[in-house]
């Protein structure tokens, strides 16, 4: 009497059960079919009134408005433009001075956060309290109040140009805005910028190299001394050689106003005052949490392997901090990027400001504008997140490893 | 005994005191400790200390000291550089209340004591009948608010509100299937759309006359004049029998049946006391408003909906029927990933386009949806977190004793999870908080609106009512911002008791 296996029950079934309607198997098919029968529903009721709306309105739909000429001027364009460009162009326009506001916001929210972190622990109490009141006052008002403080309070009160604040003589603050010396290439521009580029592109390829002998065979390699030589002694070489790159035209008070030098609105001023301090404050607490979350045992054990101070920190506490600040750190990035629309409050001509504002009044063509906007948004945002999915998947392959 | 004390090595006589140690507590404790035990503490500290000293003294110079506190124009504040309190003084109802008439004001103060009323007992964690509290505070104070902010009554009541909404969507369901038999006149796939077509319009059809009794009640009740009382008795009937036997019939029904009762009896008490049955209180219109009231009201509104919004998505996200979880994914990261100004953009210009043109909607309550739907999802993600913490033994154990999904979710897991978030919760009304006043961009006038909107009168021109202006509203967003974040820690405190060692 031989007693064989019994072939486990047939399977497919049930995937393909589980498969199409989850654990609440055909239930779960039924209400799949009548949530999708009220999105349609839901979708067509948004596309019918819309027709009908943009029938009545008068208001053709699709993209053919961007080959129009847009008819107006933009206050600060980082690509050549004027009134007779397309809103194409204007879109780039805008597009790219939410960029440049973003991008230089981020460098000084990084700077300020990181400052204003090491104040809050500092183990001198005085000074913990400043970064502790900074934090508070900052986190706790409005982004917008701030803006408009900055824009319409501060920079507002400043005196005229020809009273203007001077900075060493170089840079000169009032109320239309900040004028700094402005580069003028000169002949040997583009040696510089070839010699600059090689030298960075030599140290790194220096430092994956010194961390791969580090790695491999436990070799320690001093590389500083010729990365300092890259970066700053090849490029001096060459000017030497081929004379200065650029030199700087100083800005000079001519009747009312400047002239020479690049004059920075004042509307950019605020806005990036604004931001990188409201951001600071998010950016130190981020970072004053990470330094904390590395366990005091591990500065410890190191110094008890006979590193010194400066290697702990360096190689055991600071790469254990940064797993637990960058995540969130990219996200207050992502956030500043989010939040430099507000520049519609004051006027600066930044996305929402230049093409959901402006050309949205002029062409009406709102879905198509609206979309395009939250597009773009959406887009740095994702681009974002997937970069930093591939970051944490290579954070916890190295931690298992 | 004796001996011991005769050994040679034993000390005879009491050691000198030694000096006390340094005192490390106390104010000089922490002067020696933290301020100035080493030269670059103490550089450090002089540094500080300048600092404070020149922003901590010119602001309090300029708040009082140099502050002119009586007149009656700009004159006044011209002399001094100090803050221009007669200014405030003179915009105060102006902030506060924007262009609400002056002899209907009580109405915005009498919200805001109902509020902080139901409000206050309801943060304090001590106090009893929480469920009650925030049931109240959730569903009935924003009708309640309605009513007193906007004005205005009701023509009828639940009976006619279903009929209503029945008939709308009937006549959309038709709608849609005589748009397909006109497309089926012209199109390649002829026959298909024609059936699909005639099959959506016999479902209309049939829906029409299953709702017929409830549209022709509704007609009668119109007819009739007494419209709401009649309409409000058969809601009540139909509601607390529904109760009755959903609660478990003569057996156990009759808790729930007292409070469906009760409930309908609190509903009858606000109707006659506002007089909504005729009337109502004189209308409102929320362009009028204006001031710390839109600022309220638009955060208010913004956590009552953004909960059960942020709820929904979440569990949706963790539910494993597939449609449902990406449409909650890709919702809860579209909201997320576009800022608050351009969803503000897209209520104002947009929305006015997917809807019917006959259709409008106020411009307070266009960005009340933008504001939801934004915080919403913000708010699903917190709860995912507090979802996600909850051990799934939980809800295994809630399936072992029989419990339906439902009854698992609302009564097991859900508790759990939002207690977990309460301080995560606060965090983000925070920053809904904050985020209102961006809606003084798509033209409302709410605190920062209001202020900014006071600037331009010429009567109150002077150098420093800009500063005095910034500082009152900035001390008011402070106070609200920081008493919620104190909040916000008090509760992680509490929550956290058992962990603190």
């Amino acid at each position: 009497m031989s007693t064989e296996a019994r072939k486990p029950p047939a399977q497919i079934a049930l995937k393909i059960r589980r498969i199409l309607g989850g654990k609440a198997g055909w239930n779960g098919v039924a209400v799949q079919f009548a949530f999708a029968a009220i999105l349609g529903w839901i979708g067509y009721e948004i596309v019918s009134n819309a027709r009908a709306n943009l029938e009545n309105q008068h208001i053709a739909a699709g993209f053919g408005f961007l080959r129009n000429n847009a008819g107006f001027d933009v206050n600060q364009t980082l690509i050549p433009y004027t009134g007779s460009d397309t809103f194409l162009r204007v879109f780039v326009v805008g597009l790219l001075n939410t960029l440049v506001v973003s991008v230089v916001g981020i460098f000084f929210a990084t700077v300020l956060g990181f400052v204003v972190a090491l104040c809050r622990l500092s183990p001198n109490w005085l000074l913990s309290r400043v970064g502790e009141i900074y934090v508070e006052i900052i986190r706790n008002l409005p982004l917008l109040f701030q803006i408009l403080f900055w824009y319409l309070a501060v920079l507002a009160a400043l005196p005229n140009p020809r009273q203007s604040i001077s900075l060493l003589g170089i840079a000169f603050i009032s109320n239309r805005g900040l004028v700094i010396p402005a580069p003028i290439g000169g002949s040997g521009l583009m040696p510089f910028l070839a010699v600059l580029a090689l030298g960075i592109v030599a140290s790194l390829a220096l430092r994956i190299h010194a961390r791969r002998a580090l790695f491999q065979r436990g070799q320690v390699i001093r590389i500083w001394p010729y990365v300092l030589g890259l970066l700053f002694g090849l490029p001096l070489a060459t000017m030497l050689v081929f004379g200065l790159p650029f030199t700087l035209e100083l800005p000079q008070l001519k009747g009312f106003n400047f002239a020479g030098g690049s004059r920075i609105i004042p509307e950019f001023v605020a806005l990036t005052l604004a931001l990188s301090t409201y951001t600071a404050a998010f950016i130190a607490e981020i970072v004053r949490a990470g330094i904390l979350s590395v366990h005091k045992g591990q500065m410890e054990a190191g110094s008890s392997l006979g590193l010194s101070r400066g290697a702990t920190l360096r190689l055991i506490v600071v790469p254990q901090a940064m797993r637990v600040i960058v995540p969130p750190l990219t996200n207050q990035y992502l956030n500043l990027t989010k939040n430099s629309s507000l520049a519609v409050a004051i006027g600066y001509p930044d996305l929402v400001s230049v093409w959901a504002g402006t050309s949205l009044s002029q062409t009406g063509q709102a879905i198509e504008i609206i979309a395009m906007t939250m597009g773009v948004y959406l887009l740095i945002s994702l681009l974002t997140s997937a970069i930093m999915s591939v970051y944490g998947w290579r954070v916890s392959r190295s931690l298992g490893a | 005994m004796s001996d011991i004390t005769a050994s040679a090595y034993v000390r005879q006589d009491l050691l000198t005191e030694r000096p006390a140690p340094v005192k490390t507590t106390g104010f000089i404790g922490l002067v020696r400790t933290r301020l100035l035990n080493s030269p670059t503490n103490i550089l450090i500290t002089i540094v500080s200390a300048l600092l404070l000293w020149f922003t901590i003294v010119p602001s309090v110079k300029f708040l009082f000291v140099d502050a002119v506190w009586t007149g009656t124009d700009r004159t006044a504040c011209l002399t001094e550089n100090g803050a221009c309190w007669p200014y405030i003084q003179a915009k105060l109802p102006q902030l506060i209340y924007g262009f609400y008439p002056e002899a209907e004001r009580w109405r915005v103060n009498l919200t805001f004591a109902l509020a902080a009323v139901l409000l206050v007992p309801m943060l304090v964690p001590r106090l009893p009948a929480k469920a009650i509290n925030a049931s109240l505070f959730f569903f009935a104070f924003p009708v309640v608010a309605f009513f007193l902010l906007h004005g205005g009554g009701i023509s009828g009541f639940g009976l006619s509100w279903t009929a209503g909404l029945l008939q709308l969507f009937d006549d959309s369901i038709i709608g849609a299937g005589q748009v397909l038999l006109n497309l089926s006149k012209t199109s390649a796939i002829a026959p298909l759309l024609w059936v699909l077509g005639s099959l959506i319009v016999l479902v209309g059809k049939a829906i029409y006359w299953l709702i017929f009794p409830l549209t022709w009640l509704r007609d009668q009740l119109e007819a009739s004049g007494q419209s709401v009382w009649t309409d409000f008795a058969i809601t009540t009937a139909v509601v607390s029998l529904i109760a009755f036997a959903l609660g478990g019939g003569v057996r156990a029904g009759w808790r729930p049946l007292a409070w469906s009762l009760a409930t309908f009896a609190a509903i009858a008490i606000v109707i006659k006391l506002m007089g909504l049955d005729h009337g109502g209180l004189s209308v409102v219109q929320t362009r009028l408003w204006g001031g710390l009231l839109v600022t309220l009201v638009v955060s208010v509104a913004g956590i009552v909906t953004s909960l059960p919004i942020g709820i929904a998505l979440a569990l949706g996200r963790r539910s494993s029927i597939p449609l449902i979880r990406i449409f909650s994914i890709a919702f809860i990261e579209f909201w997320r990933g576009v800022p608050l100004i351009t969803v503000l953009f897209f209520a104002t210009y947009m929305l006015p386009l997917f809807l019917p043109g006959n259709f409008t909607v106020d411009g307070l309550v266009r960005a009340l949806i933008g504001i939801a739907l934004f915080t919403g999802a913000y708010q699903a993600e917190n709860v995912r977190g507090g979802l996600a913490a909850i051990p799934r033994g939980q809800g295994e154990a809630a399936a072992a004793l029989g419990l339906s999904w439902w009854k698992t979710t609302s009564l097991i897991v859900l508790p759990q999870a939002l207690r977990h978030v309460i301080p995560n919760l606060v965090n983000s009304f925070i920053s809904l908080f904050k985020d209102t006043s961006l809606v003084s961009i798509v033209a409302l006038f709410d605190l920062l609106g209001s202020l900014r909107a006071s600037f331009a009168d010429p009567k109150w021109s002077a150098p420093s009512t800009l500063f005095t202006g910034f500082a009152f509203a900035g001390i008011i967003y402070f106070l609200f911002c920081f008493g919620m974040s104190r909040y916000s820690l008090f509760v992680e405190h509490r929550l956290n008791a058992h962990r603190r060692n």
